[in-house]
């Protein structure tokens, strides 16, 4: 009788499994305990090996599908045996379905090759070479966000070639104005399965964009100062607004953050080289974001201008679709209804949305001093599928240093 | 007439392995040779000479070593006609081997010359057989002379490494012309038993795709036998008379003449594309005279044929052969094998001592501006060599600075063929200098020689 081949759980943590490649062919002699396959799974490539020998009868699924733990994949049998061919989707909703219900036993009667396998395969560990491992720690690139290009996954030198201009691990580069003709705007960055698995458990938890939120209070004396002066010295070609100078700042800042700069793609995450800023505008009936392109390579008074254009049109409801949509990064700016502080809503694919609060005459201890400051609150909504604490947080705080220093805005 | 899934035209490392990995594959596969199963290799290349380079180890090791360990000889004689015959046996045995592998694997051997025709067909002899999936060429390459300068082969006073090693005896003087591999390892032989030999090689140095420090050991070590080496040196004029061959040379500007027996000629070669049908085919040459070949997949201009080994290109190796018989399989097989790494395979020439290299020579990092740093450890601090009196030669390691990358690996010692893998290991895994240093060598062993001179490269060499 023929034996059916099911995706196992090859680690605990694992739902489902891509199959990589079939290490055997329809037709082919197999014995129990040949590889007949490689499974990537959430945290490695493992190999998928042979309960029973015989001939491989049957692959249910092509290289590539991803299957759920416990759905067959194939048949071993005896050469000329018939078997069910149908590994639809049916029947492997079903055995999942069966896998759940019966899951102790289920599990159980994994666990043998598993603990086999995994002290090969020690949980978390990131297969990569030595020598990737030291140019990774010498770019310091993390190997969890790098996808391996050698045997099973394996990461190589080869994969950290030219990684350090990777828009994820280029944060805390000096900023960029434009780009050189021909380069595309953006870098598709496959999804580890780290960075897969991140994002299933998170929005398991929360919600299809699990959101968290960083603070920051910046103090706005200088920006105050900046803004009035540049306002006298220029008065008739229209004010300057605090907006305008977050906007500006942002995109500065994003420029030095395109881990933040970036679009939730399921499947990859796309960052963005160029920063299109969409800025929040109450309507009449709601809300609309008209998108400042290309913020990043803007003067503050074009952002000045154009951000005066595009709100008025906005509440005409004179915008042309290309003007609100394609954001990179969203401002909400709440602090002309002396909103201190609040929380915006992420505006998907983007991964962030900083929502921006009142200056608010505030005492604050300056130089040991206890004074009277303007201080603004700066509060962003990450995705935490693609920002990462520490990479919001580091976005905010060169935001708050552009803010507070303002003269770096024309570095 | 036949069907097969996949027919290989040459039986030689890369043909026959092809077939062995395409039948393993569950492809119906057929080799086409028109003369021995494993081509030169087998039977006048690789396989026969390490024999004679065996009996030429022996001879100077009874000569030369054996009063010293103890042993009392006298009446040496070495007769070349005997280690031939003995060199025969190995490549006969050898071949069998193949025949019996191709059985055991089912693969149908088709005797004769392999002509391509129109669609994936292969003419031999009357019959047209078919291919379903692929005809993968592996018809390898042949000794070429130097005809322009007289020295075409004439089988008698110039000859090729395919006489060589069929002479029934020793001639009292050679001049070899060409000191790579062959000409290298055939002086090694032909000193040995006693003849009187002179190696030419136009380069500056004997051995030129090796790391220079190899190529002057080599050159001392050849030296301190009586083997007359001239490198840098150019043929003019060559006189070939009925038995003698007159070879003018200009060696550093000044004429040199060199008056041999016999010239054997182990310079270039050239590859089997003639009389196969590649015009009708449409597989398409390079201006160098090899298929044209996509790499990623070994597959010619032609849709379905593939072509692998010597005549797909240099390194001509029959390791390498060899390899691209195992991917084009696999190719072929709708399999996504990985690509060969051309830049990881190792170079060996098994004179004594012997010399094996992988990765880049000093001079290639230099040319590239590497930052690199060598580590060193020569064989006469070595315990194991000491004892055996094989204490020519070193291991030298080309450690890349910033990551301890090991960007070549130089090795000359008695067994160097052997040692070396460690470092293609490395290399393939992209161990670095370090990794290797870690991994415990035993003790004694030449092998602790390789360890030595990855922690020279870091500046913590021990036994120095």
């Amino acid at each position: 009788m023929a034996t059916k081949i099911v995706m196992e759980a090859l680690s605990p943590t694992m739902e489902e499994g891509r199959l990589v490649e079939w290490k055997k062919q329809e037709g082919d002699a197999v014995a129990a305990g040949d590889v007949i396959a490689e499974v990537e799974t959430d945290k490695a490539v493992m190999e998928l090996v042979a309960r029973a020998g015989g001939i491989l009868l049957k692959q249910l699924v092509p290289a590539g599908t991803t299957v759920p733990v416990s759905s067959p994949v194939g048949w071993i049998g005896a050469a000329g045996e018939s078997v069910d061919g149908g590994g639809s989707a049916a029947s492997s909703a079903t055995a999942r379905k069966a896998a759940v219900a019966t899951g102790p036993e289920a599990s159980s009667a994994a666990s043998v090759p598993v603990a086999a396998i995994q002290s090969r395969e020690p949980e978390g560990r990131i297969k990569a070479s030595p020598l990737a491992r030291r140019i990774a720690a010498d770019k310091g690139v993390d190997l969890g966000a790098v996808s391996g290009s050698g045997p099973e996954g394996r990461i190589i030198k080869r994969d950290l070639e030219g990684v350090s201009v990777q828009p994820r691990l280029a944060a805390g580069g000096r900023p960029t104005t434009g780009r050189a003709g021909g380069e595309p705007a953006f870098s598709d960055v496959p999804l580890t399965q780290i960075r897969k698995s991140i994002a299933k458990r998170l929005v398991q938890s929360i919600g299809p964009v699990p959101t968290f939120y960083l603070t920051s209070e910046v103090d706005m004396e200088r920006v105050a100062e900046a803004r009035e002066a540049l306002n006298a010295a220029a008065a008739d070609q229209g004010k300057i607004s605090f907006n305008d100078i977050v906007l500006k700042s942002v995109a500065t800042a994003l420029i030095q953050h395109p881990a933040c700069n970036a679009w939730w793609q399921d499947d990859h995450i796309r960052y963005w080289s160029e920063v299109h800023i969409g800025m929040a505008v109450a309507v009449n009936d709601g809300l609309i974001t008209p998108v400042i392109r290309n913020a990043e390579t803007k003067s503050l008074r074009d952002i000045s201008a154009e951000t005066r254009d595009l709100a008025k049109r906005a509440r005409e409801r004179k915008l042309r679709p290309e003007e609100y949509t394609g954001s990179t990064f969203s401002v909400s700016n709440l602090g002309m209804f002396d909103i201190e502080h609040f929380t915006a809503i992420i505006n998907p694919p983007e991964a962030g949305i900083l929502a921006v609060g009142s200056i608010a005459k505030v005492p604050a201890v300056v130089n040991d001093a206890l004074g009277i400051r303007r201080r603004m609150r700066l509060t962003m909504s990450c995705d935490h599928r693609v920002i990462d604490g520490a990479t919001g947080a580091q976005f905010l705080k060169t935001l708050k240093l552009l803010l507070e220093n303002p003269l770096a805005l024309v570095w | 007439m036949a069907t097969f899934d996949v027919i290989v035209i040459g039986g030689g490392p890369a043909g026959y392995v092809c077939a062995i990995r395409a039948s393993q594959l569950g492809l119906a596969t057929a080799v086409v040779e028109k003369e021995k199963l494993g081509g030169v290799c087998v039977n006048i290349g690789c396989i026969p000479t390490k024999a004679l380079l065996h009996s030429a180890y022996a001879v100077n090791l009874i000569n030369h070593e054996a009063k010293a360990l103890g042993i009392e000889v006298s009446g040496v004689k070495a007769d070349y006609g005997v280690a031939m015959k003995r060199s025969r046996q190995v490549s006969e045995q050898n071949a069998k081997g193949v025949e019996f592998l191709m059985k055991k694997h089912k693969i149908t051997v088709l005797k004769g010359a392999g002509v391509l025709q129109a669609g994936k067909r292969v003419k031999v002899g009357g019959d047209v057989h078919d291919a379903r999936k692929a005809v993968v060429i592996a018809t390898g390459s042949r000794v070429k002379g130097i005809p322009q300068i007289g020295l075409g082969i004439n089988k008698s006073t110039v000859i090729s490494s395919d006489e060589a090693l069929f002479l029934e005896k020793a001639p009292g003087s050679i001049a070899i012309v060409g000191a790579g591999a062959v000409g290298s390892e055939f002086a090694d032989i032909f000193n040995a038993f006693g003849s009187k030999v002179t190696l030419i090689e136009a380069l500056p140095r004997i051995l030129p795709i090796e790391d220079a420090e190899a190529s002057d050991v080599m050159a001392k070590s050849f030296r301190k036998r009586g083997i007359v080496v001239m490198a840098g040196a150019k043929v003019q004029k060559a006189t070939v008379g009925a038995t003698a061959v007159t070879l003018d040379l200009e060696v550093a500007g000044k004429p040199e003449q060199v008056i041999a027996d016999m010239v054997l000629m182990a310079a270039g070669r050239a590859v089997n594309t003639e009389e196969m049908g590649f015009k009708e085919a449409g597989v398409q040459l390079t201006d160098r005279g090899f298929v044209k070949v996509n790499l990623a997949t070994m597959e010619t201009t032609a849709p379905g044929i593939f072509c692998i080994g010597d005549v797909a290109g240099p390194p001509m190796l029959a390791h390498k052969g060899q390899r691209e018989g195992v991917f084009v399989a696999e190719v072929i097989a709708g399999h996504k094998p990985r690509a060969i790494k051309y830049d990881n395979v190792p170079s060996v020439t098994y004179c004594h001592p012997e010399v094996a290299s992988i990765g880049l020579t000093e001079e290639q990092c230099k040319e590239k501006k590497f930052d690199y740093q060598i580590g060193k450890f020569p064989f006469s601090a070595n315990g194991r060599a000491r004892a055996s009196s094989e204490t020519e030669g070193f291991v030298k390691i080309i450690r890349d600075k910033k990551y301890g990358e090991i960007l070549g690996a130089h090795i000359v010692a008695s067994h160097a063929s052997e040692i070396i893998h460690e470092l293609v290991v490395a290399r393939e895994n992209e161990y670095t200098v370090e990794e290797v240093d870690l991994a415990i060598h035993a003790h004694p062993t030449l092998s602790e020689a390789v360890a030595e001179a990855c922690l020279d490269s870091m500046g913590r060499v021990m036994h120095l």
